[in-house]
């Protein structure tokens, strides 16, 4: 039996289309858009001017407080302005406009791909140097790593979890990078293993990927401490609290954080800007970003400076097809829906999904018949019918006590439902307003 | 182009589920015990099945377009089910007249008064079919023996030719001590008395198979039903063999199998949790246990699935799933 987390889960069609695609490196735009938020918490405070010239590698952007992240330059130019834009979240934020020119680095930075293997940093020495770099998490929920690297008093972390599980369908990012750079990803493993001080550290794939997990299978065998776990397909593995539960077989208390069980989780591409970070000395400014969609002509997994405009990427791949309904930045089932192709590939983005209106349309809403689904497939194990009906209503009291707060905005419930009945976006609203009230008791 | 991209929120794909593939699906599930029952009670049960079923079509039809004013969804395959399974809880040789009325109870009554598919509390075809119990007692107790009854169907019974052409079923044998029980091999193919659709276990256990294989139900409800019957008559059985029937007859004959696997497992008037399900069910089988064995009818499938089905919002209320982390 492959392991697996225990409660609820569904299997959508996996569709990845770019699967075994090697990465591409993409030509330099003539210019790019760096939004200053590009992270959970605090925007990074902007230190350049309008005319100033950037190196690529230099820092336009530092951390504003303790949950927020540095933001450098991914091309060397002119900032030619610094203005709000539509970001991947639909709403306007600041950004810096820099125009390119040439592609010089900030000198120390190692922009050869030799492989470097040993390191003499102390735990303190990475964990800055991850700081530094602007390191975040590149699953999607592009929480600063450093703060994840420094378990409040009294915790310990006893071992470290690599989330390689890309569960959510077309995505094929993280798979690629597992592919192209598993030694890379080895040694970044090491780093984060000596960060923390924890000895073991697994790798969670899920086994449609069964080349990435030979592949660092066999990788492995020279990293004493480091395991492969390969994980049978279900949605929504990579979500933190079931993956923790997937190798480890425990729960997440309500509420809190993997800590909380001695697990520190990171993602794949983190893994990869980590080991560039101490062993390059490279700030994160280029990611890679997987465009797909059933419609499109040539779905590939792109390397990207931070900034690129989504468009030059699609049209990389042959462009929108004639029947784009829908464009989302990330997988179809978390993704966010954009108002254009024309927003600049940030730190979270992970993917760009093109969909036709056949595959994305919603369908008429019936009555809940009660058939007990979304209760079933669930993998926090709440209600979904009924916070759907507690939020409509208002009832937030009742909402919370039956755990809305803990929904983690799968979309399992809404992907199931026979009725068709719009669960998480009611969920979501229900959700907001309760945390309000509990922010408001405080 | 910008202003034409769809933006709403995630997720933005639909696993393609639907109430109508449900409803088709639970139809299917009836085709062997359907066909059961055409073999035993032939141009009956298939004259009362298509009335039941267009009766309940057209009243939730008209209903729905003139009474309620909203547009009409006979096509989810709902207001069918309710047709066949009402259906199946007859006597094949009901007035077509008594069948409309149950029709009408079921989808005006049991259906549309509280909102229609979803908002329903009491399984439909059992309050149409109880309703016939209790209005028609005399012509919902009569049962034409199989086979021999195949190519007629006699609304009135002509009284000289009573004995001829109806028998009673093994529970009535039962409770009133006369008769002999058919065997099990007779059981399990549906060759007795009773109402057409609830005869042949082993087709109504296919049923149940490919409900589960196509993930329509889950196991629980049917088979903590049949258990807690088995258990309870099975004691009874064990102190008093002479007063009370083997547990295996009980589970053979009556509506036991056809209520616990498509009626008890009605989506909208069962509970939504697995704890709930397995509540609700023991329920089931106890008060069915205890109707048959020391009530007044013979049977009582119809009674305790609606009593429970009275009791399934409580039993959401109180049995939650275990919440992850807490």
């Amino acid at each position: 039996m492959l392991r697996t987390f225990r409660i609820g889960g569904i299997h959508p069609p996996e569709n990845k289309l770019s699967a075994g695609k090697k990465i591409k490196a993409l030509p330099l735009p003539e210019q790019v858009i760096i939004p200053v938020g590009q992270h959970i918490g605090a925007p990074a405070k902007v230190i350049v001017a309008k005319g100033d010239t950037v190196k690529t590698g230099t820092l336009i952007a530092e951390a504003n407080g303790f949950i927020s992240a540095n933001i450098h330059s991914s091309v060397s130019g002119t900032v030619i302005k610094i203005d709000d834009i539509t970001d991947a979240s639909g709403y306007k934020r600041p950004a810096i406009f820099i125009k390119v020119e040439g592609d010089e680095w900030e000198e120390g930075i190692d922009t050869s791909d030799v492989l470097i293997e040993n390191t003499d940093a102390s735990s303190e020495d990475i964990i800055q140097q991850i700081k530094n770099a602007g390191i975040v998490g590149l699953g999607g929920a592009t929480f600063p790593t450093q703060v994840k690297l420094s378990p409040p008093p009294g915790k310990t972390a006893e071992i470290l979890i690599i989330n390689g599980v890309e569960c959510e369908p077309y995505l094929t990012s993280d798979h690629a990078l597992m592919l192209e750079k598993g030694k890379e990803i080895m040694i970044g493993i090491r780093l984060l293993q000596k960060a923390l001080n924890v000895k073991r550290a697994v790798i969670g794939i899920e086994n449609n990927k069964e080349d990435a997990i030979t592949h660092l299978t066999e990788l492995a065998i020279h990293y004493p401490g480091i395991e492969v776990c390969s994980l049978k397909v279900q949605y929504p593995q990579g979500g933190e609290k079931q993956l923790v539960d997937a190798i480890l077989k425990k729960q997440i208390p309500s509420g809190a954080l993997p800590i909380e069980v001695g697990a520190v989780v990171q993602n794949i591409g983190t893994v990869f800007a980590v080991y560039e970070a101490v062993q390059k000395n490279k700030p994160l400014i280029e990611r890679v970003v997987t465009v797909t969609g059933k419609g499109v002509k040539d779905p590939a997994n792109y390397l990207v400076r931070i900034g690129t405009s989504m468009n030059i990427l699609i049209e990389a791949s042959g462009g929108l097809p004639e029947n784009t309904a829908k464009i989302v930045g990330g997988g179809p089932m978390m993704g966010k829906a954009l108002v254009s192709p024309d927003i600049p590939v940030t730190k979270g983005s992970s993917g760009i999904l093109i969909l036709p209106k056949k595959e994305t349309e919603r369908r008429p809403v019936y009555n809940c018949i009660r058939c007990g689904k979304c209760v079933s497939i669930c993998p926090m194990a709440l209600e979904p019918y009924l916070l759907m009906t507690l939020s409509e209503l208002c009832l937030l009291e009742k909402a919370e006590e039956n755990a809305i707060m803990d929904c983690i905005e799968c979309g399992s419930c809404t992907y199931t439902c026979p009725a068709n009945r719009p669960l998480l976006d009611y969920i979501r609203l229900g959700k907001g307003k309760t945390g309000a009230i509990i922010r408001s008791r405080k | 182009m910008n202003n034409k991209l769809l933006v709403s929120p995630s997720p933005h794909i639909h696993g393609g589920d639907s109430i109508s593939k449900k409803m088709y699906g639970v139809l299917i599930a009836l085709i062997p015990a359907f066909l059961v029952s055409l073999y035993y009670f032939g141009i009956g049960a298939l004259l009362i099945t298509l009335a039941s079923v267009g009766f309940c079509v057209i009243f939730e039809y008209l209903i729905q377009k003139y009474l309620m004013k909203g547009k009409p969804t006979i096509w989810d395959g709902s207001a069918i089910i309710t047709g066949v399974l009402l259906a199946f809880n007859l006597p094949s040789n009901l007035p077509v007249w008594i069948v409309a009325i149950g029709a009408l109870v079921s989808i005006g009554v049991g259906k549309m008064t509280f909102g229609g598919l979803g908002n329903n509390i009491f399984n439909p075809a059992l309050v149409g079919r109880v309703f016939l119990l209790i209005s028609f007692p005399a012509q919902m107790t009569v049962w034409p023996k199989p086979i021999t009854t195949r190519w007629t169907f006699f609304p009135a019974v002509p009284a000289d030719q009573i004995d001829a052409l109806t028998g009673a079923t093994p529970l009535s044998m039962i409770k009133n001590h006369f008769g002999k029980v058919p065997d099990y091999m007779d059981m399990l193919l549906g060759n007795m008395g009773g109402s057409f659709g609830e005869v042949g276990a082993i087709a109504l256990i296919l049923g149940f198979i490919y409900l589960l294989y196509k993930k329509i139900i889950v196991w629980h409800i049917p088979v903590v039903t049949v258990l807690t019957v088995v258990i309870f008559t099975g004691i009874m059985h064990l102190v008093n063999p002479d007063t009370y029937a083997a547990p295996l007859v009980h589970v053979l004959s009556g509506g036991l199998l056809l209520g616990a696997i498509f009626m008890a497992t009605d989506y909208v008037t069962s509970p939504m949790t697995k704890k709930g399900m397995v509540v609700y069910a023991t329920g089931i089988g106890v008060i069915t246990s205890v109707i048959r064995l020391f009530g007044a009818y013979p049977e009582g499938v119809s009674f305790a699935i609606l009593i429970m089905n009275a009791l399934t919002p409580l039993i959401n209320t109180y049995f939650k799933p275990k919440r992850f982390g807490r």
